[in-house]
């Protein structure tokens, strides 16, 4: 017994004097930070708070801790994270300790179910910003400290849709398919208007290059599900589908399609070191120009807008480099051309006059804009032939089911 | 090889286990204290090399992400510990009488997640209709009923098919996780989300909105205690968990015991669930839970079935669960941190618990060729 305890002491003794030697490193670590901060002493404070559902392991939250970490260390401010917070009032309890304990002036959480509970904590904390991506209430919450944002990111997926389009002329001038087999499959996660919004602009960027296209989607049913997303796209190739684009985050779809050997245009992220032989392109929100938006608003004391709306301009709607082992000629070109479209006003993703819903045109549409429980219609949201997307908030509304696409099956969780 | 030829020259294995019982409980609860500091030095000690932050700093950080800056006044943080507590020991609370029949009833996390759906479904439908003390009385009433039924449906297979509990209890869990899934999707809608309900919801105590829950896992902790301990309830339990024999020969009517407790069981996991529906979150989904429905089960077995102690136990996984996540938030590591080193700490107890029941004894020659 005495001899365990004097190993057991020992043990400890070696790991504390292994643990206090390591200290000078990090104490000249946080000077360096100091230093950088005192370059902007005319400015406000600022210390961000991040509040995120999940860690680094899913690729949508990597992609905000990624800018995160990017936004901060180039405003050469502070920030404090929390990870793996639910949407609960878990999300409250997460706030208040940010701002009590890490002494956080800006908080920012990532995920749609946080909002209720971000509204409650800035409305205890009034000289506390409080920002939330993909959120919809901040427009009617009446809260001056409580503030949405969302990308522009259909025009990201239009974009990707056209190198699809290319990649399907390239497939049908080879002889390997004819026009009328120019089918894609489309892995969803959910039916809700933020997919729909995505698969839709995806289909009309393909379509404006390659007319005769269709589409196939299959909803998984959940964000982030490996087995059930490679699945779905075997499942889609076995039906047909010549090439495969997804909105979920994990790399089942991109990987059951560089197994098979189909084209493959991505979200989130690029996918070329797991897929160098089908990912053609990838878009995704990043997330930067926000966080940095939000930091010098609060440095200067201005006021952060209601709901932000990122777009190609600000540099929060971006494509990956295109993968010329896989797509078709002359692609990144094309998408520049696009791009500059996109960009001067000339082209609209939702122009009515290119879609439409049982062989109808659309002239008119009302979308749930404001939050109510009874997700009533309330917005008017097609004006001089074109629906406006994230025009009226910035988190997406588009959620008509259009000629050309099939759902094969439906999912809302 | 080497063990067959000792066995036949001595007739004794190497190693075998002895009961003891003379142990006593100053020296056990000494025991039980010391592993308890040394396994979260030993925790302290692993987070500081991978963090390369001091002990000192390390357990800084602990403090400060339980308590907060407590020393200029701000309680806000230590409230929020006490309402981890306060939910935790309600499902601890809630498992302990039916552990003491030796009923082993797994199914904490799904009965609270009925209750906390019963109380959800009156705060949406009835939320305009009733005036609030009906509702509020309703919503306390339907909750605690749905998590007694889930409690009830294994209890009553057992006592007249004796079906196996965990097993039964475990497979209610899953059916109560997939019928808020459900749930969600219905009320949802395209959301996936339920927006937290104004009404309905348990009244906030002087701007603390975790007081009323506390107060009220207090009062079930105190009536807990004096049910097991002074009750001829509590007495016909513990005659159960030790011989149902003994029991049915005493004139006990065992299936009317089994079937009583678990609907207490699973009447106080239903709290646990109103408690964070109607108390906290104000909203449900399948992780409202979060699986502490599980962690209780350890904090009742740790707490000895004692109420008192079983507030020590969830005071000490609470502390680790909050100042770990916040050491592994500061450091950038990763969340599952402060879930490692709980799972150590607990490790730790339980190892130590079979030593202060058993004692090891190896083979006597063996000994003597040691010394």
């Amino acid at each position: 017994m005495k001899k365990l305890l004097a190993i057991l002491l020992a043990l400890v003794m070696v790991l504390s004097f292994a643990a206090c030697t390591k200290t000078p490193g990090t104490e000249d670590e946080s000077t360096d930070a100091d230093a950088n901060n005192s370059a902007s002493t005319e400015l406000k404070d600022v210390k961000v708070g991040f509040i995120f559902l999940h860690d680094e392991n899913s690729t949508y939250d990597k992609n905000f801790i990624d800018a995160a970490k990017a936004a901060c260390t180039e405003m050469g401010v502070e920030y404090a994270q929390k990870t793996q917070i639910p949407e609960s009032n878990d999300c409250y309890d997460a706030a208040v300790e940010l701002i009590e304990v890490d002494g956080c002036n800006v908080i920012f959480a990532d995920s749609f179910g946080h909002e209720s509970f971000l509204i409650d904590a800035a409305k205890k904390y009034p000289d506390v910003q409080f920002c939330h991506a993909t959120g919809t209430q901040a427009h009617t919450a009446g809260l001056a400290n409580f503030h949405n944002a969302f990308a522009s990111i259909y025009e990201g997926r239009y974009l990707a849709g056209v190198a699809a389009g290319l990649k399907l002329n390239e497939m049908i001038a080879d002889g390997k398919i004819t026009a009328d087999k120019a089918k894609m499959g489309y892995v969803g996660a959910f039916t809700f208007a933020e997919v729909i919004s995505g698969y839709t602009s995806f289909y009309l960027g393909a379509k404006s290059v390659c007319p005769s296209v269709t589409m196939d989607v299959k909803f998984t049913g959940s964000w982030y599900n490996e087995q059930l997303e490679k699945e779905a796209a075997q499942a889609l190739i076995n039906g047909g589908c010549v090439l495969i684009s997804q909105h979920a985050d994990s790399m089942g779809a991109p990987t059951a399609c560089e197994t098979a050997g189909v084209p493959n245009v991505s979200y989130n992220g690029s996918t070329v070191a797991a897929c160098p032989n089908t990912f053609i392109v990838s878009s995704r929100i990043n997330w930067t120009p926000y966080f940095k938006y939000m930091i010098e608003c609060v440095q200067k004391g201005e006021a952060i807008a209601t709901d932000w709306t990122g777009t190609i301009e600000t540099g929060s709607v971006v494509l990956t480099e295109v993968n010329e082992a896989a797509a078709a000629e002359g692609t990144a070109a094309k998408l520049e051309e696009v791009k500059g479209k996109l960009l001067d006003g000339t082209l609209e993703v939702f122009d009515a006059s290119t879609f439409t819903v049982g062989g109808n045109a659309v002239t008119s549409y009302l979308a749930d804009v404001d939050t109510d429980a009874n997700y009533e219609k309330d917005t008017e949201v097609i004006e001089n032939g074109v629906f406006h997307e994230s025009k009226f908030r910035s988190a997406p509304y588009f959620d008509m089911e259009i000629d050309g696409i099939t759902l094969l099956d439906r999912n809302y969780g | 090889m080497d063990n067959t030829k000792a066995v036949k020259h001595h007739h004794e294995p190497l190693v075998h286990i002895v009961k003891r019982d003379d142990m006593p409980s100053w020296k056990a609860w000494l025991i039980r204290i010391a592993t308890i500091v040394i396994s979260i030095f030993l925790m302290g000690c692993l987070s500081t090399m991978l963090t390369e932050k001091s002990l000192f700093e390390t357990f800084e950080m602990m403090f400060r992400g339980v308590f907060g800056r407590i020393e200029s006044g701000s309680t806000v943080m230590l409230w929020k510990y006490l309402q981890e507590i306060a939910i935790l020991l309600c499902l601890a609370l809630a498992l302990t009488p039916a552990f003491k029949m030796k009923f082993w009833n797994c199914g904490a996390e799904g009965q609270a997640l009925m209750g906390g759906l019963a109380a959800m479904m009156c705060m949406i439908n009835l939320g305009q209709t009733l005036s609030y003390p009906v509702l509020l009385a309703v919503v306390i009433i339907t909750s605690i009923l749905a998590g007694a039924v889930w409690g009830l449906i294994p209890a009553i297979f057992k006592a007249l098919f004796n079906t196996n509990e965990t097993l039964f209890t475990l497979m209610m869990n899953y059916i109560a996780t997939q019928i808020i899934a459900y749930y969600v999707y219905i009320v949802g809608g395209g959301s996936n989300i339920i927006q937290p309900v104004a009404e309905g919801n348990l009244p906030v105590i002087g701007n603390n909105r975790y007081l009323i829950n506390i107060i009220i896992v207090a009062v079930i902790c105190i009536f807990m205690y004096i049910y097991l301990k002074y009750s001829k309830h509590g007495y016909e339990i513990s005659v159960v968990g030790e011989s149902q024999n003994t029991a049915r020969y005493i004139g006990i009517n065992v299936k009317k015991v089994i079937i009583r407790t678990m609907v207490i069981s699973g009447a106080l996991c239903g709290v646990a669930g109103m408690l964070l529906v109607a108390g906290t979150d104000h909203s449900i989904n399948t992780n409202t839970v979060g699986g502490q429905g599980f962690t209780a089960i350890m904090v009742s077995w740790l707490g000895q079935f004692n109420p008192f102690i079983m507030v020590l136990m969830t005071g000490v996984i609470c502390f680790l669960r909050l100042g770990a996540s916040k050491v592994a938030d500061t450091c950038m590591l990763n969340a599952s941190f402060a879930d490692i080193v709980v799972g150590v700490v607990i490790l730790c107890v339980v190892g130590c618990e079979f030593f202060i029941r058993y004692s090891v004894k190896f083979r006597h020659s063996k000994k003597e060729v040691k010394e």
